[in-house]
Formats: structure tokens, sequence, C-alpha cells
């Protein structure tokens, strides 16, 4: 041991490499391995269901358009949080979340409860020409969403997201391209997209009847955020922090 | 590169022994403040573990954890403006209107709660937008705007599919229900008519009868009980131009409301209907 000094360690590449992925290995089990079983990270919570094929387009886009950039998806564990946005997010909100969409800047308001807050046309009509409907909005118009949605790769992306471990099935993957028609044609026979994804809406999102457009998917996945749990069916035990 | 520690010859300072091309590094003690700081944060962490929860799976002796404080916080809260909202919650909105301490309380309330769930799409006064958004500062409601008829909208919302006594109905499409471009184009010159716009003609009086009056009326006057808007004044829900009626009547209109009744308390309802019977238009 006498010769294990520091200057040895620091002129030897080797021994240099081999130490330093020894000490980053340590501080990297120590933040990782609990998150796989502490409860609040690991609980399940009922309602959770994987992206309808429509949602999960509008989610790429929502990516695409680095959306993420200035709205969070994580109402945070605060009163102030509570009171404006509703229930604290809960980890199995994002379980399917290829990478999650929590963000880290509120340019924005936060989005992880918008779901349902506003109206379609609302929606629509907000992205198209923000400042038509919040004067105050610094929020860019994206009124070129309302071209046609090129989902000819929709299975590829099931597939891709079954391979990261969301459970979509072997029905869910065939009937991707289905599904998707479905969900934005509310005159559509939705008996199996509606088996396959409990309480999906389908409707014309962007109110255009002629074309399934990049508008209809990302607010099908906007209307959809942070509505899969009932917090009124939820106890206060199923979400107690141990 | 032998460690040679030395005395700098001009500060009197002991350097590190490194040497880069004839460089020396002089190895000057932290300052003395520097060094208590930095004792001191080891220290108050070493506290901090006692009590906080900090290391995986050790909880702390406070029991501290994020979630329950927010419920600690939440119940001070509530216990704070309970007396106020359970008396709220009790009295009617014209009740609550009728009060000056209630009014009071419920107008403050009634503001943060409307800039949060309402402005969006009514705006931040009320004055609504064009594209269906409409404007809850004037006198031309279409649900009614008595103290009941507001808190009703609010709680069940329209066409929403969430709600079972949502209002409204649905408008026809008229270019799918038969109507030729130019019969709609008729009918948009008879609407415009209706507010003296324009002059009125037998053939746009005729499909106004055939297709309109059922539920928007003889004179264009509404209908409150189906949601149906006055056509006879000058304001318009989706423009009032001639091509943006004849586009409402071709494809038919079916604005959104969400049933706020699943989603507020029914506290934050009732201070809703106060304030926004306070905008403008309130009737009695």
């Amino acid at each position: 041991m006498k010769n294990f000094t520091h200057a040895l360690i620091e002129r030897n590449v080797v021994i240099l490499g081999v130490l330093t992925l020894l000490t980053v290995a340590i501080g990297g089990l120590v933040q990782i391995i609990p998150l796989f079983l502490v409860e609040t990270t690991i609980e399940r919570v009922q309602g959770i269901r994987p992206y309808t094929p429509l949602e999960l387009m509008g989610r790429n886009i929502y990516v695409r358009e680095g959306c993420y950039l200035c709205h969070s998806q994580m109402v945070r564990p605060f009163r102030d949080e509570a009171e404006r946005y509703g229930h604290y997010s809960l980890a199995a909100e994002s379980m399917y979340d290829h990478p999650f969409q929590w963000g880290s800047k509120r340019t924005g308001p936060d989005l992880a409860r918008v779901g349902g807050k506003y109206s379609d046309d609302w929606q629509a009509a907000h992205l198209r020409s923000p400042r038509e409907l919040v004067p105050a909005s610094i929020m860019p118009p994206y009124a070129f969403l309302d071209r046609p949605l090129d989902a000819a790769e929709i299975t590829a992306h099931l597939r891709a997201q079954r391979a990261v471990g969301v459970p979509y099935t072997d029905a869910m993957i065939a009937e991707a391209a289905r599904d998707l028609a479905t969900q934005a044609n509310p005159e559509a026979d939705a008996a199996g997209f509606n088996a396959r994804y409990p309480r999906a809406r389908q409707a014309l999102f962007d109110a255009n009847p002629r074309a399934v457009t990049e508008m209809d998917a990302l607010v099908a996945y906007l209307q959809m955020l942070g509505t899969l749990v009932r917090f009124s069916d939820v106890t206060p035990e199923q979400l107690r922090q141990p | 590169m032998a460690l040679k520690p030395e005395t700098d010859a001009v500060s009197g300072v002991a350097t590190t022994g490194h040497e880069w091309d004839g460089i020396k590094e002089l190895d000057n003690p932290m300052p003395a403040w520097w060094v208590y700081t930095f004792y001191a944060c080891i220290a108050f962490a070493a506290v901090w573990v006692v009590f906080y929860p900090s290391l995986p799976f050790v909880r702390g002796t406070l029991g501290y954890t994020g979630r329950s404080d927010l419920s600690r916080v939440m119940e001070a809260e509530r216990a704070r403006t309970e007396p106020m909202l359970a008396r709220i919650r009790a009295a009617t909105p014209a009740a609550i209107a009728a009060d000056p301490e209630l009014r009071g309380f419920a107008l403050a309330g009634g503001r943060v709660a409307f800039a949060n769930n309402c402005a969006g799409c009514h705006g931040a006064g009320g004055q609504g937008a064009v594209g269906g958004f409409p404007s809850l500062a004037d006198d031309d409601w279409i649900y009614g705007g008595s103290f009941d008829a507001i808190q009703q909208t609010i709680t069940v919302g329209v066409r929403n599919g969430e709600h079972p006594d949502a209002r409204g109905v649905a408008m026809p499409a008229f270019a799918q229900a038969g109507l030729t471009p130019a019969q709609i184009g008729t009918l948009a010159d008879h609407v415009l008519s209706l507010s003296g716009a324009g002059p009125a003609s037998a053939p746009g009086a005729a499909l106004y009868a055939e297709n309109c009056v059922a539920c928007h009326g003889d004179r264009g006057e509404g209908n409150r009980e189906l949601g149906a808007p006055r056509l006879n004044d000058q304001v318009w829900l989706y423009g009032g131009d001639r091509a943006a009626i004849g586009r409402t009547i071709a494809n038919a209109r079916a604005g959104v409301m969400p049933a706020w009744g699943s989603r507020l308390d029914p506290a934050t309802i009732n201070m809703l209907t106060v304030y926004v019977h306070a905008l403008g238009g309130g009737e009695q």
C-alpha cells in the first residue's frame, strides 16, 4: 500500500479509469436503486392505461414541437400548485411516458392536468392563434398543425413503446391504424377500441371531419392529460408515503 | 514531475510542489471563515440526517414527508377558510349577493377561481372571444343570466358528454340537411336582416320559418331553454359577417363547456356564480 499514492493514480490511466468507474457506480447505485424499491415511485394506481395510437402520435408532436421546454407536466405537492392545478402528480401517471415530459421550466402553465379543462374547440383555436384567446400569451402559433397526420408508422411506434416496457398487446398493435382512425371519428364503431383503451374519448378534436390532422392528435393527447386517475376513487391510504 | 514542496521566495508561502513548465502553485491555506463554514455545513447535514428523510429508506425522526406536509398545510388552510366557505356553501348565490360580508368574500374568491378556470375561454374580464366563447360581461345570455341559471350552467356545462344534464341541444348542419349553398346565402341575408343589418326577403323569411324558427324564434329572439342564441342583436359568437353566418348555418356550431360541478367544490361554484353575475349582465 505504500506505493498506492495519489501520484500513482494520477499517472496510471487504467487505475484511474477503474477507480473512477467504481466511484461513479457507487454514487449511481445509491441514487437509482431506491427508486425501484421506494413505494411512492412504484405504486400502482387504478386507471392508468397506455396511450391510444392517436394520443401517442399527439405526444410525439408534443415532443417534436418542444412543448416541454415551456410547459411542465408535474404538479408538485405544494398548496399553491394543488389549488391551481389539482392533485399532485403521481409517479404512476407517467409510467408509460418514454421519455417522461415532466419538464423543468414553466414559461406557460403546467399541463399535467389540463385534460378536460377546456373544450376541444378551445384547444384547437388556442394552438392556431394563442393571442386571439389569451391576449397576454407569448406562446407561438401552431396553425400549421392543421395538416394531415402522417401515421404510416403508427404500428412501429407502438412496437417501439412495447420494446421499452409499455404493455401494448398484440391486438393493440395489430389494430393500431384502425384505432387511430376510430378515435378521430365519433361516428365510427368503437366497441373494440373502447375495450382496448378504457375511457378514451372519440371526437372530431379539430372539428374537421375531412382528415385526421396533427391537430387532432395533439388535442386528443392534451385532452387526456391527467384524466386517467379518478382521484375521487383514490383513498388517502393508497397514497400514504411510507 | 517529482513533488518537491518548497517555500516561495517572494511570498514566503509553501508551494504545492507541482511544476508546469516552470510555473509553480502557492499552497495558501483556505481562509478560516471558509473552513469553519464548511465544518458547520457538515455538522448541519449530520443533524439533518437525523431529523429529515435524506438517506434511502431512512425516514428521519420527525416523520416528515412531502405528501404529509401538504396534507397538513391544506388542513390548516381549510381550518382558516372553512367558517366562511361553509356559509357560502349553505347560502344561495342570491342570498350571498345580498349579504355584504358574504358578497365581498365571494367576489374575491370568485375572481381567483375565474382567473384560473374560466378566463382561458371567457377572457380575463369575461369579455369572451370570437369563435364560440361567449362574453359574460353583457346581458346577452344564452342560457340565462339569473343566479340560478348561471349556477346551473357552471355546474353542468354545455354539450360536454360528462354531465347527464349538460346544457345545449345540437344544431343541425344545414348543408347536410339539404340546403343548397344559394339557400344558405339567402338565409344568411335574412339572419342579418333580423338585426337590421340588411333587407329582409320573402324567400329568406320562408327558409327561416321552415328551418330556424323552432329554436331561434320568430324574430330571432333566441330560446334560453334550448340554448339557441339571439339572432336579432349585434352580438355574434362566431362572427357576424355574411360568410361567417353562412358557415354557421352550413356546418352548425356546438360550443362545449366542461361540467365544473365535478371539478370545483360547491362553495367555489357559488362564488363564481356571484362573480359572473356581477361582471355586468346579471339578471334577477
